[in-house]
C-alpha cells in the first residue's frame, strides 16, 4: 500500500511482536493450573505469588510446544537459549521482574507465507521466538478506587513471536495473523483466540518516502486485541507519520495507545514506558539445552500444515486454490473436508462443503465439530449424486433431512423413496402420457416454440415425484417430439 | 558429668539410643540454657513449645526403635529459611510478622530425620553483613569473652554464636559470601559451605541466588559431616541443585591424609597479614605435613579482583531478588496515595541501611549503559576466578588458607561502620570460594593472644567435600580446640 500524501509517496514500514499462551495443562514454571475461567486467584501456587523463597522451575511441555511451534514457523530451533529476568515493578507482577528469553532465545530465524487477496503469496520473516511468563491480570473496573490483581494468569507460558519488519500494508499483517494463528491452531500449540486475550499483537510501524530503504523513527501500539484493530491501527498510525513528516516535523519514538473506538492512536505518558528493565540471566535456571533427537522426535510428530495441505489438495485433488486455501485455514475445516473427500470426488465435496454446509451451519449457529451432518455421510451424499441414485435436485432435500436428523443419507433415500428412476421403460412411459395428455403444446412446439422443451422436462419430472433421471427425461422428450 | 547443652550431636545421639536421658530432657536443657543466655540475642524466637512437644514424639520412636539419623536433636534455623508455620523475616523488619505455609526444603530434611526446631536465628538482613549487625532485631553478641561485646560475625551470627555458647546442638546457615565460615572462624565453631547444588535453596529466602548455599555450622567436624549428609540431595523443586548421589561424609572422618596434596595459594598470604592468624596457618600446614600430606605452593592469580566481582554480582542479584518485597502480599506494608507511592513507603521503612546500598548498587550495575562495565565484566572475571582453581586443583587436592584476615570485633566498631569496604574486605578469603561455586569449611585452630578463637578454611573440589572433611579431621585432632563450656 503507498501512501499519497500532500507532496509525497510514502511506503509503510511495519513489524510486529505476537504473544501466544501456549496450550499446557501447568503454568510455565510452576505447578499451577492454567485452566481457564477458573474463579479469581484460584490458579496460584506459591511461586506465581512470589512468596520468599520460592523458586522457579521450567516445565517442559512449554519447551516442546514452543520448538513445536518453531519448527512450524520454519524456524531454525536453538539448541542452546537461556533464560533472563526483566525487571520492573508492578502489581501484575509479584516478584518484582519476568522469567523471559533475551539473548538467547529457543527459536530463531523462520518464515511465514501468507496469502494475499489478488491471489499471489509473499514471505514473512520471522525473526526469533522466544518463551516467557504471562504477567497477572489487573482490573481496575470493579472499584473506583481500588485496582485488583487476579494471579491466574500470572506464569501462563507465553510465546513471543517477533517478526522483520515486512509488512508494507495493514493487509499483509492482517494475512498475517490469520496465518499465524492457523498454523498455531493446526499444531494446538495456542488456542489463537485475540478476544479471549490468548494471542495479543504489539505493532511497530514507521514510513518512508516510497522508493527509498531508509528506516525511519517507529511507534509501538501495545496488546491490540482483533486483526480489524491490528489493520486499523497500523493504517492511521503510518497516515500519523505521514502528515507529521509532511507538515515538517519529527516523529518521537514512543509507546502509543490504540483506541479502538475512534480507530486512532494517542501518546501515553511518558512515565509509562520509560523503564529500564535491567534484564541479566536468570540464576535460578540453568542454561536451556535440547538435543538433535529431541528436535527431530516432534519435527516427525509435526502434523501436515495448512500450506502443505493446501498445495495437495490443489494438486491431487484438483481443487481451485481458493477453495484449498478458504478450507484449510481452520484446521477442524480441513480435517472434516478430507474424511468427507476420501473415496468420493473431492471438488463436488468441496462445493457442498462451501455451499450449502457451511450456510446450514451459519443457519443453526454450530461449529463444525457440532454438525449433525457428519463427514462420511457428506461425502456419502455427494455419492449418491455421482452414482445417478439421486438428483442434485433431490439431493438438497436429502441435506436438509440430514441436518435434522443426522441420518445416513443412503437410509433416508431409501426409506423415503427417493432413489432416481433410471429404467427406461418406466419414465418412456411417463413421457408418452404427458405428451398425450397436451398434445396442444406438442403442436405449439413443432411450430417453433421450442422454449416449451424445458416445461415438458419438468411435467415428466413432476410426475415422476423428481425421481426421474434428468438426462433420460430428456432424451425421451428429444426423440418423441422430433 | 559434661552438661547435655555440651555434647556433640554423636555424644548426644549415644546418650539418647543408651537412654542416659530422654529427649524431653535434652529439649528442656536446652531451654533452660537460651532462657539463661538471652542477652546473647542469638534467637530471634524461640519455639519451646513446638520442641517439647516433637520431643515427645523423638521419645516414642526411641521407645519403639523408630529413631531417625537425628532423633531427638535440638537445632537452630537461621531466620533465612522459611519454616512451616513458624515466623520468617529474614531479620528484616519488611517481612514482619510473616509466617510461611511451606517449609524449606533443607529444614524439612532435617525435621524429617528427627530433628526439633528450638527457634530462629538471629542473622544480618537478607544475609547481608558479616557482623550481625545489620539485623532488624540488633547485633549478636559473641559468647567469648561477653564482656568485650564483639561482634559473632555474620551473616550466620545467630547460628554461629548460638552453638558456641551451646544453645542449640548445630544450627543451620546460609553463605553467600563467606556468611556460614567468617561466623564459625569468629566463634569457635566449625561450618562448611558445601558445594553449590549440594543442597536445595527452596524455601530460602534468596539473596544471591548464584552465590548462594545452605550449610551445617556445629560444634565439630563429625555434626558437621552427619548434618551434611542429611541436608544435602537433590530437590526437583531447585533446578540449580545437583542431581547426584549424595555420600557418607562421616564415613571418610579419620581417614589418613597421607599422600594428599595441600594447596597453599601464595595470593591468601598478602603483605600486612595478622602475623598471629599467618602463624596459625603455618601450623595448620605442618599438622597436615606431619599427617604425611604434601604442600604445594599454587597460584590463584585473580584472587584480587574477587571482592569487587562479588560486590557487583550478588548486589545485582540482590536488587532484582528483593523485588517482590513489595508490601502487596506479605509482611510489612506502609501505605501511600499510589501504588508507587505505597512501594516507596514501605520499602523505605522495611529496608535497613546495608540492604539499601546494596539494592542501590545491584540497580546500578544492571542499569542500561552500565551493565558491560560492571555485571557483564564481573560475569567474566569470575569465570577467570573459577578458572583459578580449576587449574589450582590439578596440582592439589585440598587448599588450606585462613578462613578471615581478623578475630571478632567490638559491636559497632568505628573502623568497620564508617566505611563500609572496611566491612566487606572481612570477606577477602571467603569469597571467591561462592563465585567457583566451590565447597569450603572453617574450623577453629586456636585462640589469639587475648583470647579470641582464629579459624582455617580449608577449600574442596567441586563436590569433593569428603577430602575436605577428612583433611578438616586431621587439623581438628591435632589443634585440640576446647569449645565454650
Amino acid at each position: 500500500m503507498i501512501i499519497q500524501g500532500k507532496t509525497n509517496k510514502w511506503e509503510i514500514v511495519c513489524g510486529l511482536e505476537i504473544h501466544c499462551q501456549i496450550i499446557s495443562k501447568s503454568k510455565i514454571f510452576s505447578t499451577a493450573s492454567t485452566k481457564f475461567g477458573a474463579d479469581a486467584n484460584q490458579n496460584v501456587s506459591f511461586v506465581d505469588a512470589g512468596m520468599p523463597g520460592m523458586l522457579p522451575t521450567l516445565n517442559q511441555y512449554c519447551v516442546y510446544q514452543a520448538v513445536k511451534t518453531g519448527l512450524g514457523l520454519c524456524a531454525k530451533i536453538n539448541k542452546y537459549s537461556e533464560f533472563s529476568r526483566k525487571n520492573y515493578f508492578y502489581a501484575d507482577m509479584p516478584t518484582g521482574y519476568q522469567i523471559t528469553q533475551f539473548q538467547y532465545p529457543i527459536v530463531g530465524e523462520g518464515v511465514v507465507t501468507i496469502d494475499l487477496e489478488d491471489g499471489t503469496t509473499k514471505e514473512i520473516r520471522i525473526e526469533r521466538m522466544h518463551i516467557e511468563q504471562d504477567a497477572a491480570k489487573s482490573i481496575h473496573d470493579i472499584d473506583p478506587h481500588k485496582s485488583f490483581i487476579d494471579l491466574n494468569r500470572a506464569g501462563v507460558g507465553l510465546m513471543e513471536i517477533v517478526t522483520k519488519p515486512d509488512f508494507r500494508s495493514p493487509e499483509e499483517a492482517g494475512a498475517f495473523l490469520r496465518k499465524l494463528r492457523s498454523i498455531l491452531r493446526y499444531l494446538e500449540t495456542c488456542d489463537g483466540n485475540m478476544d479471549e486475550g490468548s494471542l495479543r499483537c504489539d505493532i511497530n510501524v514507521s514510513v518512508r518516502p516510497y522508493g527509498t530503504k531508509e528506516l525511519r523513527t517507529r511507534c509501538e501500539m501495545k496488546n491490540v486485541n482483533s486483526v480489524k484493530f491490528v489493520m486499523q491501527a497500523i493504517e492511521n498510525e503510518a497516515k500519523r507519520h505521514v502528515e507529521v513528516y509532511e507538515s515538517g516535523g519529527t516523529v518521537e519514538q514512543e509507546t502509543r495507545q490504540f483506541d479502538a473506538v475512534s480507530g486512532q492512536t494517542k501518546a501515553m505518558r511518558k512515565k509509562e514506558f520509560a523503564h529500564d528493565y535491567r534484564y541479566f540471566p536468570e540464576p535460578d535456571l540453568p542454561p536451556l539445552i535440547i538435543s538433535d533427537e529431541y528436535i527431530k522426535q516432534i519435527a516427525d510428530e509435526l502434523p501436515e500444515l495448512p500450506d502443505a495441505k493446501k498445495n495437495r489438495f490443489v494438486n491431487e485433488l484438483g481443487l481451485t486454490k481458493y477453495d484449498a486455501a478458504v478450507i484449510c485455514e481452520n484446521k477442524e475445516v480441513a480435517y472434516f473436508f478430507e474424511k468427507a473427500a476420501t473415496g468420493h470426488d473431492a471438488k463436488k465435496v468441496a462445493n457442498w462443503l462451501m455451499g450449502d454446509f457451511f450456510a446450514m451451519l451459519k443457519r443453526k449457529n454450530l461449529t463444525i465439530e457440532q454438525s449433525p451432518i457428519t463427514a462420511e455421510n457428506l461425502g456419502r451424499l455427494v455419492d449418491l449424486i455421482e452414482q445417478n441414485i439421486i438428483s442434485g435436485k433431490i439431493a438438497k432435500d436429502v441435506f436438509e433431512i440430514m441436518s435434522e436428523t443426522g441420518e445416513n443419507p443412503e437410509k433416508i433415500v431409501e426409506e423415503k423413496g427417493l432413489k432416481q428412476v433410471t429404467d427406461s421403460s418406466t419414465i418412456e412411459a411417463i413421457v408418452d402420457q404427458v405428451i398425450a395428455a397436451n398434445m396442444d403444446k406438442v403442436e405449439a412446439y413443432k411450430n417453433g416454440k421450442t422454449g416449451l422443451f424445458g416445461w415438458f422436462v419438468g411435467q415428466v419430472l413432476k410426475e415422476s415425484k423428481g425421481k426421474a433421471n434428468p438426462q433420460i427425461v430428456n432424451k425421451f422428450i428429444q426423440e418423441k417430439l422430433g | 558429668m559434661t552438661e547435655i547443652t555440651q555434647l556433640t550431636i554423636h555424644e548426644t545421639l549415644d546418650g539418647l539410643k543408651n537412654k542416659k536421658f530422654s529427649t524431653v530432657e535434652v529439649i528442656k536443657e536446652y531451654i533452660k540454657e537460651m532462657e539463661v543466655k538471652r542477652s546473647l540475642n542469638a534467637y530471634v524466637l524461640e519455639t519451646p513449645e513446638t520442641a517439647l512437644s516433637q520431643a515427645k514424639e523423638s521419645d516414642n520412636r526411641y521407645f519403639q526403635g523408630k529413631e531417625r539419623r537425628l532423633e531427638g536433636i535440638p537445632l537452630g534455623i537461621k531466620d533465612l529459611f522459611c519454616t512451616k508455620g513458624i515466623r520468617s523475616t529474614a531479620c528484616s523488619h519488611i517481612l514482619d510478622g510473616f509466617i510461611p505455609q511451606y517449609e524449606s526444603s533443607v529444614t524439612a530434611n532435617l525435621f524429617s530425620s528427627g530433628g526439633i526446631c528450638l527457634g530462629k536465628l538471629n542473622m544480618d538482613e537478607f544475609a547481608m553483613g558479616g557482623s550481625n549487625e545489620t539485623s532488624y532485631y540488633g547485633p549478636v553478641v559473641n559468647p567469648w569473652q561477653q564482656n568485650r561485646n564483639l561482634v559473632a560475625g555474620g551473616s550466620s551470627g545467630g547460628s554461629a554464636a548460638a552453638v558456641a555458647a551451646n544453645i542449640c546442638a548445630a544450627a543451620t546457615g546460609t553463605d553467600t559470601g563467606g556468611s556460614i565460615r567468617q561466623p564459625s572462624s569468629f566463634c569457635g565453631v566449625t561450618g562448611i559451605k558445601p558445594t553449590y547444588g549440594r543442597c536445595s535453596r527452596y524455601g530460602i529466602m534468596a539473596f544471591a541466588s548464584s552465590l548462594d548455599q545452605a550449610g551445617p555450622i556445629a560444634k565439630d567436624v563429625r555434626d558437621c559431616a552427619l548434618l551434611l549428609n542429611v541436608m544435602a540431595g537433590y530437590d526437583a523443586k531447585d533446578s540449580t541443585s545437583a542431581n547426584l548421589p549424595v555420600p557418607d561424609f562421616t564415613k571418610v572422618l579419620g581417614q589418613s591424609v597421607k599422600g594428599l596434596k595441600i594447596g597453599i595459594p601464595a595470593q591468601y598470604r598478602p603483605d600486612g597479614l595478622n602475623e598471629e592468624i599467618s602463624a596459625y596457618w603455618d601450623k595448620g600446614i605442618e599438622i597436615l605435613r606431619s599427617a604425611g600430606a604434601e604442600i604445594v605452593d599454587i597460584s590463584l592469580p585473580h584472587t584480587q579482583y574477587a571482592l569487587a566481582t562479588y560486590y557487583i554480582i550478588a548486589p545485582a542479584e540482590a536488587s532484582s531478588n528483593l523485588a517482590r518485597y513489595d508490601g502487596v502480599r506479605y509482611g510489612l506494608r506502609v501505605d501511600g496515595d499510589h501504588l508507587d507511592n505505597m512501594y516507596i513507603n514501605t520499602r523505605t521503612e522495611g529496608f535497613g541501611k546495608e540492604v539499601k546500598r546494596r539494592i542501590m548498587i545491584g540497580t546500578y550495575v544492571l542499569s542500561a549503559g552500565y551493565y558491560d562495565a560492571y555485571y557483564l565484566k564481573a560475569q567474566k572475571v569470575r569465570r577467570l576466578i573459577r578458572d583459578d582453581f580449576i587449574k589450582a586443583f590439578k596440582q592439589c587436592d585440598v587448599i588450606l588458607t585462613p578462613t578471615s584476615p581478623t578475630a571478632a570485633f567490638p559491636i559497632g566498631d568505628k573502623h568497620m561502620n564508617e566505611n563500609p569496604i572496611n566491612m566487606w574486605l572481612n570477606d577477602i578469603f571467603t569469597v571467591s570460594v561462592n563465585l567457583a561455586g566451590l565447597p569450603a569449611l572453617s574450623l577453629p585452630i586456636g585462640l589469639s593472644a587475648d583470647g579470641l578463637p582464629l579459624g582455617l578454611q580449608l577449600i574442596g573440589k567441586s563436590f569433593d567435600e569428603e577430602t575436605v572433611f577428612r583433611a578438616a579431621a586431621v587439623i581438628e585432632k591435632e589443634a585440640k580446640f576446647e569449645r565454650l563450656k
